[in-house]
């Protein structure tokens, strides 16, 4: 990343959230929605603005499994290995996207930065295991067939987008 | 605004003539599992084709009693994944199951115009039809009381859950009760913490309303973060003003003027549905300043917890919510003394709330005549795992396994047999084939070393490896292990370790002892009830199945034929006919060979994952 980060939006959330110490998590929340990870540049803005240290900010955001501090793909695929859907086999979903991905369980994006996979411990979606998502859109019963579908209808769109 | 207790009485006139004067009324799931289905979809499709065919439609419930239409709803979830997405129609209390949205033609032409049933929708099960939802076996032996508008409201409306009879527990208690004989109701009522613990609600509630320190907080436990859970999703998401309800009832009783929600990150549904819920209260006045004119006040916040299940503990959610890292902390101060920003705590989970508007309205004695005497009241259980009708359900306590999974469960998927069912998530236990008769309630599992947990019901078959499942819990909880703590830190770990070596085929004599010790030593000296009951699965399923970890350490052999390191699997010339099927399913492309000419996998690449068994037709692959 070489150009310089667009910091507007950070200072946007947090004219919005009042800033308050207490609010650091909702905070995090929302500037990862905009860059869909945590830029580091943002570390120093938001130790400055809310007044607590930078390191207690990285200990929040390291914390949290829902924070990356790594830029993630276009499409974050997360595939849900809770209890319902271990034991009807999500395991074989998850390997067959990493492998047509070229993914592994180090390495979740694609150096494209159109896929990231992910695993997730329980959707709440255990009626229809097993189950993954994408960009949040739940996909029901899964299985190693339809994740070769669905991949080739995310990489059409792609196409379609660019 | 609703100014006073009149114009809330007024209000609900008018809203249950609205109610009633909607004859006809079309449901459609909205509950993440049908959304999944593509419910909005039904939904949207059902409204083109009632609006095209000239008949007034009304979304919720519209202000307008003069023009009775057709209520087109939303709702939370019905219950019955497995046969989603779901489509109730009323006044015939009919569900249709498996609805698509080419149905929807039929569904407004035969239901809506001519009031016929859509027979091939209905739910069918041994060649018998049953039209009526209150009818299907699944429905009829359940007491739907926290689950009662799931699945039969619109979620998205205040005014249709006050046309029920919403909010009229609020005004009894702030009108007709005070907070010592709000707290003594809730206590007569016998109602537990439904979050895990079983702690009396009334003695909490008490304990809070004693302390002198100001302010106190109402803080709600949406954090469900059991895998194989989502009883609390679907009620934030289906009834969620029944939960707000309950709460600002316990800020009463408590002296609290401020509540908290914490929703996990995971349910962006639910945590939407209590934003919207929120704003309607506080539109109506049923939230805020002096709330219906009384001299009550009440704010409520949601926030959303970030992807940790340690912030599922008491100590550690209040300091999420206080924009820290989830930590738990030492007990005591009890979060009754000193929760949430050093205040005094009400801190209960979702249902819990949720029982507490019908216990208000109809009093402890009607609530003591559910349930077993220790443990009142119903529980909602999310039924999952190698089971027929997978969903969520509610049951009086005391209620036995067997009934729940063979009665209303419909039994076994497929054709495993029963083996064991997982309860509590990774704080519980399996149960057996033995325990089958065995009465669900607190007490009762407590004696057998299990508890209820949140209340997720994992059904597992002959297929399932009770050393894999223990593994998979433990893998769990080490991931979600916050660090604090060196016994669970540390110590689940080398379980772990242990765990993944038997699996692999690589366990020593001696590893279940040892399994045992590092078990016995976690669960007493962790922090918190995460580290303490994380070793359940392990010592449970060694007490039921040691015959399996044995067989997978001495004999090298994985009984349940799960293990994929103990496996083998070999496709058979005799049967391949070499369609090449299975070698485009393969996810590491181990399998290869030349098309009509049998195919064959090589051992060094395969990962034993199965999924070429799934997809022979010819059934020439198997393990061996």
């Amino acid at each position: 990343m070489t150009a310089k980060l667009d910091l507007s939006a950070v200072y946007a959330i947090l004219d919005k959230s009042g800033r308050k110490q207490q609010a650091i998590i909702s905070i995090l929340q929302e500037i990862q929605e905009v860059y869909h990870y945590l830029p580091q540049e943002v570390f120093p803005v938001l130790s400055e603005e809310l007044g607590m240290s930078e390191a207690r900010i990285f200990s929040i955001a390291t914390f949290y499994e829902n924070f990356s501090l790594e830029p993630k793909g276009r499409y974050v695929i997360k595939v849900c290995d809770g209890t319902a859907c271990h034991v009807r086999k999500s395991i074989p979903i998850l390997e067959k996207l990493r492998s047509e991905l070229g993914l592994s369980e180090k390495k979740k994006t694609t150096d494209d930065l159109n896929f990231t996979v992910e695993t997730v411990s329980c959707l709440g979606a255990c009626g229809l295991a097993p189950v993954l998502t994408v960009n949040d859109v739940v996909h029901p019963e899964m299985t190693p067939d339809k994740v070769v579908a669905l991949l080739k209808t995310l990489k059409e769109e792609i196409a379609h987008a660019e | 605004m609703l100014n006073n207790r009149e114009e809330l009485i007024a209000y609900r006139a008018a809203a249950e003539k609205d109610y009633a004067a909607q004859e006809k009324k079309i449901i459609v799931c909205a509950g993440t599992g049908c959304v999944a289905g593509g419910s909005l979809k039904i939904f949207e499709r059902l409204k083109e084709l009632i609006e095209a065919k000239g008949l007034p439609v009304e979304l919720g419930l519209a202000e307008d009693p003069h023009s009775p239409g057709i209520g087109l709803k939303k709702s939370g979830c019905h219950g019955f994944c497995e046969m989603g997405p779901l489509v109730r129609l009323e006044p015939q209390g009919w569900l249709y199951t498996k609805v698509k949205v080419e149905d929807c033609e039929e569904i407004v032409e035969q239901t809506i115009e001519k009031g016929e049933c859509v027979d091939r929708l209905a739910y069918k099960r041994d060649g018998e039809i049953y039209r009526e939802q209150s009818e299907i076996p699944f429905y009829r032996q359940q007491t739907r009381m926290v689950l009662e508008h799931c699945g039969k409201i619109d979620a998205d409306t205040i005014r249709e859950y006050i046309a029920i009879g919403g909010y009229s527990a609020l005004e009894k208690a702030l009108f007709d009760m005070d907070a010592d004989k709000i707290v003594a109701e809730v206590s007569d009522s016998g109602l537990r913490g439904r979050g895990g613990g079983g702690f009396p609600a009334g003695r909490k509630w008490e304990q809070v309303k004693r302390q002198k320190e100001t302010p106190k907080y109402v803080v709600c436990n949406g954090d469900e973060g059991d895998p194989g859970a989502f009883m609390d999703r679907s009620i934030m998401e289906g009834d969620p003003h029944r939960m707000l309800e309950g709460m600002i009832i316990a800020g009463i009783a408590c002296g609290a003027s401020e509540g908290y929600i914490y929703v996990r990150a995971e349910y962006p549904l639910a945590v939407r549905r209590l934003k919207n819920a929120i704003a309607q209260a506080e539109e109506l006045g049923l939230l805020g300043d002096n709330i219906l004119g009384s001299d009550f006040s009440f704010h409520m916040h949601v926030n959303c917890g970030a992807g940790a299940f340690v912030c599922g503990e008491g100590s550690a959610l209040t300091a999420s919510i206080e924009g820290k890292r989830g930590f738990p902390r030492v007990k005591p101060p009890r979060t009754v003394e000193q929760g949430l920003f050093d205040k005094p705590t009400c801190l209960n989970n979702v249902e819990t709330y949720a029982n507490v508007p019908s216990i208000i309205t109809n009093g402890s004695g009607w609530f003591r005549g559910f349930g077993s005497e220790k443990s009142p009241g119903t529980k909602a259980f999310a039924l999952t795992g190698n089971i027929k009708n997978t969903g969520l359900i509610e049951v009086p306590m005391g209620t036995t396994l067997r009934e729940i999974i063979f009665d209303i469960g419909g039994g076994m998927r497929g054709s495993g047999e029963f083996k064991a069912v997982q309860i509590g998530g990774p704080s519980g236990a399996c149960l057996t084939k033995e325990h089958l008769d065995l009465p669900l309630d607190f007490d009762t599992l407590k004696k057998v070393g299990a508890m209820i947990g949140s209340g997720g019901l994992v059904v597992m078959d002959s297929n399932s490896c009770m050393v894999e499942v223990a593994r998979f819990f433990m893998n769990f909880t080490q991931n979600e292990s916050c660090g604090k703590c060196v016994p669970c830190r540390e110590g689940t770990k080398r379980m772990l370790e242990i765990l993944e070596r038997i699996v692999a085929g690589e366990g020593q004599d001696g590893d279940i002892e040892l399994l045992l010790e590092l078990a016995e030593t976690i669960s007493a000296t962790a922090l918190c009830g995460l580290g303490k009951s994380a070793s359940s699965p392990v010592v449970s399923t060694i007490k039921n199945f040691r015959e399996e970890y044995e067989a997978h350490i001495y004999d090298k052999r994985c009984p349940a034929g799960a293990c994929q390191k103990l496996k083998q699997i070999v496709i058979d010339p005799a049967l391949c006919k070499g369609c090449s099927k299975c070698s485009r399913s393969c996810p590491v492309s181990a399998i290869s060979g030349k098309i009509k000419e049998p195919f064959t996998i090589d051992l060094n690449k395969c990962i034993r994952c199965g999924s070429c068994i799934d997809t022979c037709v010819f059934k020439a692959i198997k393990e061996v």
